[in-house]
């Protein structure tokens, strides 16, 4: 049970990320206006991105340090990254996508494995078809089911809900809800939605023109009156 | 008739799409990359050949390959033989004239990419040469088709740089002693024998189109996944 530390900043023009914050495994949202910064801090945690300074630790992993020229590559990381458009493999099979980042597991057992965490999030009948055939939810899950094949130690949700219905919102939020203290590790999730954080989250971050301006629970952070 | 010009032609025309495909996507991936310097100039100097006259072309490479070249005697020592007026300068010949075509047919492919799944296979634990493999290349696999298909066209229906380099009329000792099928049909013409002109001229677009046809079907193919 590792906390994710992360203190960094990045410049690129006018725009600009410095921020510190801690996540302990558990879900933290991390929210702000459209260009506060929400996706590049995605970016640098993933090693998309790197930092002009800083460090980002994973309990006693050293993932980046600027200083000490220490930046971890992507593929090393081991972590899971699903993106606002969810990014599925267009040319591979739901199982297949699936199987792609599970490294860990011993090649015979990937497909079984796959199958049954594409089960898991109730879309196992999809195993044999090709995500442009998928439905928007069915997608959702199918990148859910990816995300959590590699037995992730962090895992970054990029506003992955954003283009759902309302109802098929809630489906998935539940399935985040339950599947999450299972991991027990980091989940950082960027939303927009104030009613997502409030069923979604253990820790809210806030942004605002790339700093942190709150941090703590969402009773402590966020203003529910709105949703009342 | 005489169909070994079209077989010669057809030999030389596979082997410069294989090596055009091979070098051609190695230099569209290099234009892709984030961090080349001076990419303008780069895409330039790679283009090159498309602006050039094939004579000049041709001139060049007669002035790299000639035997007393630092190209031509090393080939020399390691093989005790020559690349000028021979097989293997036709092929180079063709090769050089389709790398470009190459290039941005799968330059278009891989532009065509989303950047966020080569972000994803990278987030999935896939080193930089699965993620090649295994998303980069079977994405931007209809602009290689395209590629191969534009480079066998090009190898196929090459005529100056060929005549340059490979041609038996240099000195009567070329390729086995015959020409390819575009200067087979000029060679026909100019020794007056037309209906052997025609029929090779004919022989080549048939077989142009039979391969275009089966190209673009597989292109589709690919394309609908």
């Amino acid at each position: 049970m590792a906390d994710l530390v992360a203190t960094f900043a990045v410049r690129r023009g006018e725009f600009g990320v410095d921020v510190d914050f801690r996540c302990p495994p558990g879900i933290t949202c991390v929210m702000g206006r459209s260009g506060s910064g929400k996706s590049t801090l995605l970016s640098v945690l993933a090693g998309l991105a790197v930092p002009d300074r800083g460090t980002i630790k994973l309990g006693d992993e050293v993932w980046l340090d600027r200083g000490r020229g220490i930046c971890i590559p992507v593929h090393h990381r081991r972590l899971a990254y699903v993106f606002q458009g969810l990014a599925l493999f267009p040319h591979m099979s739901a199982l297949h996508n699936v199987t792609y980042g599970m490294r860990e597991t011993p090649r015979a057992e990937r497909a079984s494995k796959a199958q049954a965490l594409l089960d898991r999030v109730g879309v196992g009948h999809l195993a044999k078809r090709r995500p442009r055939t998928f439905s928007g939810g069915e997608a959702q899950r199918v990148a859910l089911a990816r995300a959590l094949a590699c037995s992730p130690k962090l895992v970054l949700l990029d506003e992955p809900f954003s283009a759902l219905d309302r109802e098929l919102r809630t489906q998935l939020v539940g399935l985040v809800r339950e599947l999450a203290p299972e991991l027990g590790v980091p989940v950082v999730h960027v939303t927009h939605s104030i009613a997502e954080a409030r069923l979604l989250a253990d820790r809210v971050i806030q942004l605002d023109a790339g700093k942190v301006i709150a941090e703590g629970k969402p009773d402590d952070v966020l203003d529910f009156s709105a949703l009342e | 008739m005489n169909w070994s010009p079209l077989f010669l032609s057809l030999q030389v025309a596979t082997i410069a799409m294989v090596f055009a495909l091979v070098i051609g996507t190695g230099l569209a991936l290099l234009l892709v990359w984030k961090k080349l310097p001076l990419p303008d100039l780069v895409a330039a100097l790679i283009s090159t050949p498309l602006v050039l006259p094939p004579t000049v072309l041709g001139y060049y490479l007669l002035t790299i390959m000639a035997p007393h070249s630092l190209i031509g005697r090393a080939f020399h020592w390691l093989t005790g033989g020559d690349i000028i007026f021979t097989f293997k300068a036709a092929v180079i010949a063709a090769t050089v004239g389709s790398i470009p075509l190459v290039v941005g047919a799968v330059k278009v492919g891989l532009d065509a990419i989303e950047p966020n799944l080569l972000a994803a296979a990278r987030t999935l634990g896939a080193s930089p040469a699965r993620v090649l493999a295994t998303v980069t290349l079977p994405l931007a696999a209809p602009g290689i088709i395209a590629g191969a298909m534009l480079a066998f066209a090009r190898a196929l229906g090459d005529y100056g740089m060929t005549q340059m380099v490979a041609s038996s009329r240099f000195d009567g000792f070329g390729i086995h002693n015959e020409s390819p099928a575009s200067i087979f049909v000029i060679d026909e013409l100019v020794a007056l024998r037309e209906d052997s002109a025609r029929n090779m001229a004919i022989a080549t677009t048939l077989l142009g189109i039979v391969l275009l046809v089966l190209a673009n079907r597989l292109t589709r193919r690919l394309q609908r996944g």
